[in-house]
């Protein structure tokens, strides 16, 4: 067990430290200052209240969106329908705030959260349908299905939402605002949310679904193997359901979040969310364990809000902690390797040991 | 395990407390202006509107010895929606002194930053904030010069069948629309206008296929308003051009003849120019004078040169039609419709 856990840190932090060092290559190579870059980074991240503030609130989505994706991927999917989901959940998020904007501050914020949520677990369910009962890969039919989101919210924006002429929905009610006044006056005016918070016992939630409950044993086991599972009993359509359902439920919630705390209207996109990328990308970086997701997130949102201010400061392009992000990627992608290079280090250790015992 | 544990949270905090020791500061000291633009998630690069801003700042920032950089003149590239107001904020904390915002995109987070910061000043461009007074709103008389690319278009056309491909449908983007649509039917009420839209400022591939199957449809003169999108038009226009058609594209923003150059000439017909760049020199250049027309709204037209056409390619006769419009325009003969 020991040795497990000393492992499954050991990749993740090869990989970082090799992303880094990749960025610093790049950086040198083209003239930069790799060390100021850094701290610059660093600084933008972490530097004062106003940074960790911001820092903090860009982990919520990602980590949401994370651990959708390692809901799923535990099942056997790859979930890619996170930025439909979490977009879907952004809108209903929104339309839930705006059309009941009396409610009592509780009904509404949990209202609207519940209906970000299901939005996004109900577009998730579609894949996860046609994938139980009619066997259609969910790779192919959740990006689809991410297009089709993409452009029905933004047909639903501009001809329900939208004032004439305006490309985004009127503002939500400040009572629905979760960047309270209270959490601004003490982060120096940033974005940073109740949602935080939500997230973070959305992780414990997932951890304690994951192994304390018979459903998510039901999802590990057919992740594991779908045969056997249904030989034991399982039943797997079921299951593909569920799995692809709670996966949703969370991305749209993160969706959901990021609408009433950070934005507080949603507008006609250019692009999907890159967020639903990001975490998945966070989701591989913690080999979808839940809590290795917040650290996971806590490292990538620095490099984001931390990235903005490198452009800031130098005259180094902010697009290097792109660079850095996907080796970061790249080095968990070939984690075999550093697997390969650990298990020589062992055997030969094993093996002198042995040689002296024998001699 | 809980030791290894411990020795790299320690080893982190460390390292923390190391780098932002040595990360450099802004200093708020010098008597020199400083100016810095947010992006609207095109990059600086984009060839288009992004671009043609950062030109001005750069080249405003040149003219009075300025470095880029803090105290001078930067700006912060925004990759999502989400960006603005972290970018933003960056920059007020930077402390620069001007900051814009290109595109209508960010006019809510242009102006809940400055109701935070009454003393920075913030400017706007392609939409109005009102009720701020260090917010300067700065708008485009674009319909004028979509006009004139329209008469261009009309004058050109053989097929008497053009095209317009734009971006998103905004307000700002359909006073493009609206402007080239008279431009052509002042010329010949008997030519056809394809309207597309890609839907999308960033995406290249959806403003090729668009194209293409304009071209294919015998339109042989297109106009975009379309930002990065528009590449895909070139792209388009070129391949139709080396496959023996004779098609055009108007470019918009900038003069956009490089754009249109291939190995045997060049589809640039002309440039409907915006100069988002001459907009962002001289408010900075007010600001520096403690000029800087806060709380009002700034608009460039025709006459004042802040938007045109640019001729790139087009034959006499067209470009004398387009000057006599243009003329009619600017002495108010033709009033252009936003709509």
């Amino acid at each position: 067990m020991k040795l497990r856990t000393f492992k499954g840190l050991t990749i993740p932090l090869l990989s970082v430290a090799a992303g880094f060092l990749v960025g610093a290559i790049v950086m040198l190579l083209f003239g930069y200052n790799p060390l100021q870059n850094y701290a610059n980074l660093f600084n933008g991240s972490f530097g004062d209240i106003y940074s960790i503030g911001e820092t903090l609130r860009n982990m919520i989505s990602l980590i949401l969106t994370a651990l959708g994706f390692a809901v799923a991927s535990k099942a056997g999917f790859f979930n890619i329908g996170g930025p439909g989901q979490y977009l879907f959940g952004w809108f209903g998020g929104i339309v839930f705030a705006l059309l009941f904007p009396h409610l009592p501050t509780f009904l509404l914020i949990s209202g609207s959260l519940l209906m970000g949520a299901i939005f996004g677990g109900v577009w998730s369910m579609i894949a996860g349908v046609l994938r139980a009962y009619f066997g259609t890969s969910e790779v192919i039919t959740t990006i689809m299905l991410n297009y089709i989101s993409l452009y029905f919210v933004n047909y639903a924006v501009k001809a329900w939402l939208a004032k004439k002429g305006s490309d985004s929905s009127p503002n939500i009610v400040a009572k629905a605002n979760l960047n309270t006044p209270f959490l601004k006056s003490i982060t120096n005016n940033s974005t940073f949310n109740w949602g935080f918070f939500i997230a973070l016992v959305v992780v414990i939630i997932v951890w304690l679904y994951f192994n304390k409950t018979r459903s998510g044993f039901e999802i590990r086991a057919v992740g594991l193997n779908e045969a056997a599972s249904r030989y034991a009993g399982i039943n797997v359509k079921k299951t593909i359901i569920t799995a692809m359902l709670i996966s949703g439920l969370l991305a749209g919630l993160g969706g959901a979040i990021d609408g009433l705390g950070n934005f507080q209207n949603i507008s006609v996109s250019n692009n999907l969310p890159s967020v639903g990328f990001n975490g998945m990308a966070v989701a591989l970086l913690a080999a979808e364990n839940p809590i290795g997701i917040v650290f996971a997130a806590l490292l990538f949102s620095a490099l984001q809000i931390g990235g903005l201010s490198i452009s800031v400061y130098s005259n180094t392009p902010s697009e290097i902690v792109d660079i850095v992000i996907a080796a970061i990627i790249f080095f968990v992608g070939i984690k075999y390797v550093f697997e390969l290079i650990l298990a020589k280090r062992r055997k030969k250790n094993n093996f002198s040991v042995k040689g002296v015992k024998s001699r | 395990m809980k030791k290894k544990v411990m020795a790299v949270i320690a080893a982190t905090l460390a390292l923390g407390t190391i780098l932002v020791g040595c990360g450099s500061q802004a200093s708020s000291q010098g008597t020199k202006h400083s100016a810095a633009l947010v992006t609207d998630g095109g990059g600086i690069d984009d060839k288009s509107f992004n671009q043609s801003a950062w030109e001005g700042l750069e080249s405003w920032g040149k003219s009075h010895d300025l470095k880029k950089g803090v105290n001078g003149y930067n700006y912060a590239q925004s990759s999502d929606d989400a960006d603005f107001q972290p970018n933003i904020n960056k920059l007020i904390k930077a402390k620069y002194a001007t900051i814009f915002g290109i595109g209508y995109k960010l006019d809510n987070a242009i102006s809940s930053a400055a109701k935070q910061n009454p003393k920075t000043n913030f400017a706007i461009i392609d939409s109005v904030v009102s009720g701020r007074k260090n917010v300067a709103s700065v708008t485009f008389k674009t319909e004028q010069s979509s006009f004139l690319a329209g008469v261009a278009a009309a004058e050109t056309t053989k097929t008497n069948k053009v095209g317009f491909v734009g971006g998103m449908q905004s307000d700002v983007i359909k006073t493009f629309e609206a402007g080239f649509k008279q431009g052509v039917k002042a010329v010949n009420p008997n030519i056809k206008v394809d309207v597309k839209y890609a839907g999308s400022f960033t995406k290249a591939d959806v403003g090729q296929s668009l194209a293409t199957a304009m071209f294919n449809n015998n339109e042989d003169v297109v106009y975009h308003a379309a930002g990065g999108t528009g590449a895909g038009v070139f792209t388009a226009a070129k391949n139709a051009a080396k496959s023996g058609k004779k098609v055009w594209v108007i470019g918009v923003d900038q003069d956009q003849k490089a754009d249109g150059a291939y190995k045997g000439g060049n589809v640039t017909l002309a440039s409907a120019v915006k100069k988002v760049g001459t907009a962002v020199k001289d408010l900075s250049n007010q600001a520096m004078k403690g000029k800087f027309p806060g709380g009002k709204t700034v608009t460039y037209d025709l006459k004042d040169n802040g938007v045109g056409l640019v001729n790139d390619n087009m034959s006499t006769k067209a470009w004398k039609a387009v000057q006599s419009y243009q003329q009619k325009i600017e002495n108010g003969t033709i009033k252009v419709s936003p709509k």
